[in-house]
């Protein structure tokens, strides 16, 4: 999982014996000890750890949940109920699946925050990127099935209306939509397959998550300086400087987790998701999860059915277009004084798209989604290409220890032992 | 971890050991606080309110039970012969010496007092669990069709490789002719 | 200066579309006045349910309410559950027992009534939702199991900002809106036109309710204090609440486990915290301390 050669000796014989057999121990302290980060990496690199945890909180409580959970279309609303009132503790199993879900996009949006602020989408990290927007994706698939399988009003409503929306296709959409559904219409079948995919996704996700890791320990990390190592002095070791600022900041961050769980388990949620399924009426305002509504924002924006889903899917597929479409040399938005107010107005728009997502699809709403959608994608296509021909960066560091102490200071003590730190471009 | 020589050489002995005890305090807290999230996990997969609440006593009526009739009632799940012996397979039973027997255990021990024509036990093989088939084998009790573990007429293991007798369910006589299960006897698993 | 520019015209664009959208908001909703807060007794991190205000609440969804509302998902032995009505495991079996139960098949095949046990769910009043249209006017009254929390409305659109703050938030919108539906009925304003069967309720969605006004002051009378008069006021306001809490328990009976165990792992987590910060503080001291390099020409401190 490294590219770095590992420097690991195992010392007893047993040891040295299954190393010589299979080397997970050395893998893992390339990967996860000895591994050089860069020293002034700050709290938004804290979130692949807070994610890492939040991928295995969701499984352990998921599997758990799957001992009682019943999919049918008859049973799922019940079963759902039952682990509420009469398991051992499922209330807490369930309301951290489905808080925990909020936690695990509130932390994605942070990094992928961070990824597009300090360019860590630029060579060479272009495969590390999409592999991630390849998780986001991943993750709205999964957490959309999941969000069906409680199968009150919001569950079979969300799962009409996205199934609907697949129907759009021109000529398979029917088909792929037949398929889905299993049936004629979202139902019995539907329930019982979504939570046979739903269970499917997360070891996917999982898979990626190892092949994403990979990919950052064959380049490196990206630094707030966006500047690449340079020696030895730039660098610490995982194990213990990253290791124990990520597991702080995944404790303070399940100080918010635990808020929502405890005290606020149904605000991210929809109370007409306590109305089992009603195939013959709708809920008076139909929204997906929080997560999902920039999207579902885009998606109504445009007065046609095709023309609105291929505008949602492109939202995201754009993502993945970032590191051609940004024509600047320069990573970090602290050097890009130009693009960095577009980013803002960026952010802006994306956030306003969220709000105007939950909102009615009338009047004003609509303008001004259409506005941000504009910018959205004018961002991508327009900003993106020109900022990096147009725009004076100010001057770089010298180097990553300078960002962090100003040029020519010195500091005490070593990060990296000689050698180790150069190590990260080079693949071993 | 090239530098943990230098951290411990520059770190003074006082400030050292408050150091350590810092990391250890934290380490043990972590430590806690996994095996404390653990405790759910395992707390939910044992049986559910609804489960403990369903598996209330129940009640058998037995004046439809013939001389020699096995019925099979459920309870908590899992099921429970009554059968009603008949007069020669209680004096058979009472004359079984305990030195024939895998688990011994006297007629006395298998029924209620008064009640020596009824027997109630559960209907699963002490040895891996099938049900074993009635009035069959050489003890004209059951033989378990699985491994080949014969039980007498008072469910008395007679032939391994089953290891003990069928066991008894917590029951009680409410009249004659009615019996309840799930309670009035020694709790039972 | 550019910069400057930039970041102006992006404020004043984002204050264009807030404002711009502010009319279509006024128009949002269905009219009608905001459910009024109520000040419940479990709401709040240390909030408890009031026992004697959930037997209430029982008696009246007992007395009244269950005539057309079921409550399938909710057990007889549930009301003798910790942090619940509290009744005694010996009062639910008599209650249980003044129930006929669908049981069966028995050996003939056929199905039979016998008294309720503990371990039974409350027996709907009507045999399936079918026959529950049928009998009130095409429209099948709601099961009562969670409908505190699939019930909420709107005070405007952007509360989600603070509604689930410490202190400041709010989080039951459930019961103060079923306090208020049963409060909310009186006549239809002068040009409304009220339906065949149409009751105008000012908090109901759309106004128009197919139940009639279900309760009126004095119909259920409560356990009399020492004094001989009842601890609390029998009026439809006073019914609405205590029916609204035991319907809020009804749909949530962990509750009070709930905030207890959040309580102890929120400390224990900000203790963790702290603890954590310092670790990382001694270690990150071996190399001359930590630095964000969030905005690195902010930071030269050195």
């Amino acid at each position: 999982m490294s590219g770095t050669a590992s420097t690991y000796v195992p010392k007893s014989r047993v040891a040295k014996w299954f190393e010589a057999r299979l080397p997970i121990a050395g893998l893992v302290h390339s990967s996860f000890i000895a591994y050089p980060v860069p020293r002034n990496l700050n709290y938004f690199w804290t979130f692949g750890a807070i994610l890492a945890a939040f991928l295995g909180i969701q499984i352990i409580t998921g599997v758990w949940l799957a001992m009682h959970y019943e999919p049918s279309a008859t049973g799922a609303f019940n079963s759902v109920e039952k682990i509420m009132r009469d398991v051992n503790y499922g209330w807490l199993l369930r309301y951290a699946h489905a808080n925990g879900a909020s936690m695990f996009f509130i932390a994605v949006y942070v990094h992928m925050f961070r990824a597009l602020y300090y360019g860590s989408y630029k060579a060479p990290r272009e495969v590390l990127y999409i592999l991630g927007v390849v998780i986001y994706l991943l993750m709205m698939a999964t957490a959309f099935l999941g969000y069906t399988l409680p199968w009150g009003q919001m569950s079979f409503w969300g799962a009409t209306v996205i199934t609907n929306i697949l129907a759009a296709i021109p000529v398979v959409g029917d088909t792929i939509q037949t398929l889905l559904w299993g049936g004629y219409s979202v139902g019995n079948p539907t329930v019982n397959r979504f939570f046979s995919l739903h269970y499917l996704l997360p070891w996917m996700i999982a898979g990626v998550v190892v092949l994403h890791v990979w990919a950052l320990h064959v380049t490196g990390q990206n630094n707030p300086a966006g500047i690449p190592i340079k020696s030895g002095k730039d660098t610490v070791p995982f194990t213990p400087y990253a290791t124990v600022k990520d597991v702080f900041a995944t404790c303070v961050f399940m100080i918010l987790f635990s808020w929502f769980l405890f005290y606020q388990p149904n605000f991210l949620g929809h109370a007409d998701n306590y109305i089992a399924a009603n195939p013959a009426v709708t809920p008076a305002h139909i929204v997906p999860e929080w997560y999902f509504l920039p999207f579902y924002a885009i998606l109504r924006a445009v007065p046609s059915k095709l023309g609105g889903v291929i505008l949602m899917f492109s939202a995201v597929i754009i993502l993945a277009f970032a590191p051609w479409l940004d024509t600047s040399r320069i990573r970090s938005c602290n050097y890009r004084p130009i693009y960095r107010q577009f980013f803002w107005v960026f952010i802006g728009a994306t956030l306003l798209l969220g709000w105007l997502g939950s909102q009615p699809p009338e009047g004003g709403y609509v303008l001004a989604a259409q506005i941000c959608t504009a910018y959205y994608f004018a961002h991508f296509l327009i900003v993106m290409p020109l900022c990096g021909l147009f725009e004076t960066p100010k001057a770089l560091p010298g180097s990553i220890l300078e960002s962090v102490t100003g040029p020519g200071k010195q500091v005490s003590g070593s990060g990296m032992p000689a050698g180790a730190a150069a190590a990260p471009t080079t693949q071993g | 971890m090239a530098n943990t020589s230098a951290a411990a050489s520059a770190g003074a002995p006082p400030e050292g050991s408050r150091r350590d005890f810092l990391f250890l305090a934290t380490g043990a807290a972590l430590a806690v606080g996994a095996a404390a999230a653990a405790w759910p996990l395992v707390s939910s997969m044992a049986p559910d309110a609804d489960t403990i609440a369903a598996g209330a006593p129940i009640e058998v009526d037995l004046t439809p039970i013939q001389d020699g009739q096995i019925v099979n009632v459920f309870w908590r799940g899992k099921l429970i012969f009554v059968r009603k012996l008949t007069a020669k397979e209680v004096t058979d039973m009472q004359a079984v010496p305990l030195s024939a027997m895998i688990d011994p255990a006297a007629f006395t021990a298998r029924v209620k007092n008064g009640h020596d024509q009824w027997l109630i036990v559960y209907g699963n093989c002490t040895h891996l669990g099938c049900v074993p088939i009635g009035h069959q084998g050489n003890f004209e009790g059951w033989a378990c069709p699985c491994h080949g573990s014969q039980f007498d007429a008072v469910g008395r293991v007679r032939h391994g490789p089953a290891p003990i007798n069928l066991p008894i369910p917590p029951y009680a006589f409410e009249t004659d002719t009615k019996i309840r299960i799930g309670e009035g006897g020694k709790e039972a698993a | 200066m550019m910069t400057r520019v930039l970041s102006t015209t992006a404020a004043a664009a984002l204050a264009g579309l807030l404002i711009g959208a502010a009319p279509a908001r006024a128009q949002e909703g269905h009219g009608g006045p905001v459910p009024a807060r109520v000040n419940w007794s479990f709401a709040g991190v240390f909030g408890r349910f009031d026992t004697a205000q959930l037997q209430r609440g029982f008696q009246v969804y007992k007395e009244v309410c269950s005539a057309c509302h079921s409550m399938k998902l909710v057990s007889f032995r549930n009301l003798a559950q910790e942090g619940g009505p509290d009744f005694s495991a010996g009062q639910v079996k008599a209650l249980a027992a003044t129930y006929q139960v669908k049981d069966g098949p028995n050996d003939a095949g056929d199905m039979f009534d016998r008294p309720g046990r503990p371990a039974d769910t409350f027996p709907p009043p009507f045999p399936n939702d079918q026959a529950a249209a049928a009998a009130n006017g095409g429209k099948a009254p709601p099961d009562f199991s969670v409908i505190a929390k699939a019930r909420t409305f709107s005070r405007g659109s952007l509360y989600f900002l603070t509604d689930w703050l410490p202190l400041i938030g709010y989080s039951e919108q459930g019961p103060d809106y079923i306090h208020a539906l049963i409060n909310g009925y009186e006549d239809p304003p002068k040009d409304f036109a009220l339906p065949d069967g149409g009751h105008y309720n000012k908090y109901y969605p759309g106004h128009i309710i197919a139940m009639p006004p279900p309760i009126t002051d004095g119909q259920v009378t409560y356990p009399k204090g020492e004094n001989g008069q009842p601890v609390v006021p029998e009026t439809v306001d006073q019914y609405g609440k205590d029916v609204a809490a035991f319907l809020m328990w009804a749909a949530e009976p962990h509750m009070m486990d709930r905030k207890a165990l959040g309580f102890r792992v929120i400390l224990f987590l900000m203790i963790m915290s702290g603890l954590l910060y310092y670790v990382k503080k001694k270690i990150w001291a071996d190399v001359g301390g930590e630095v964000h390099g969030l905005q690195p020409e902010l930071h030269k401190t050195f």
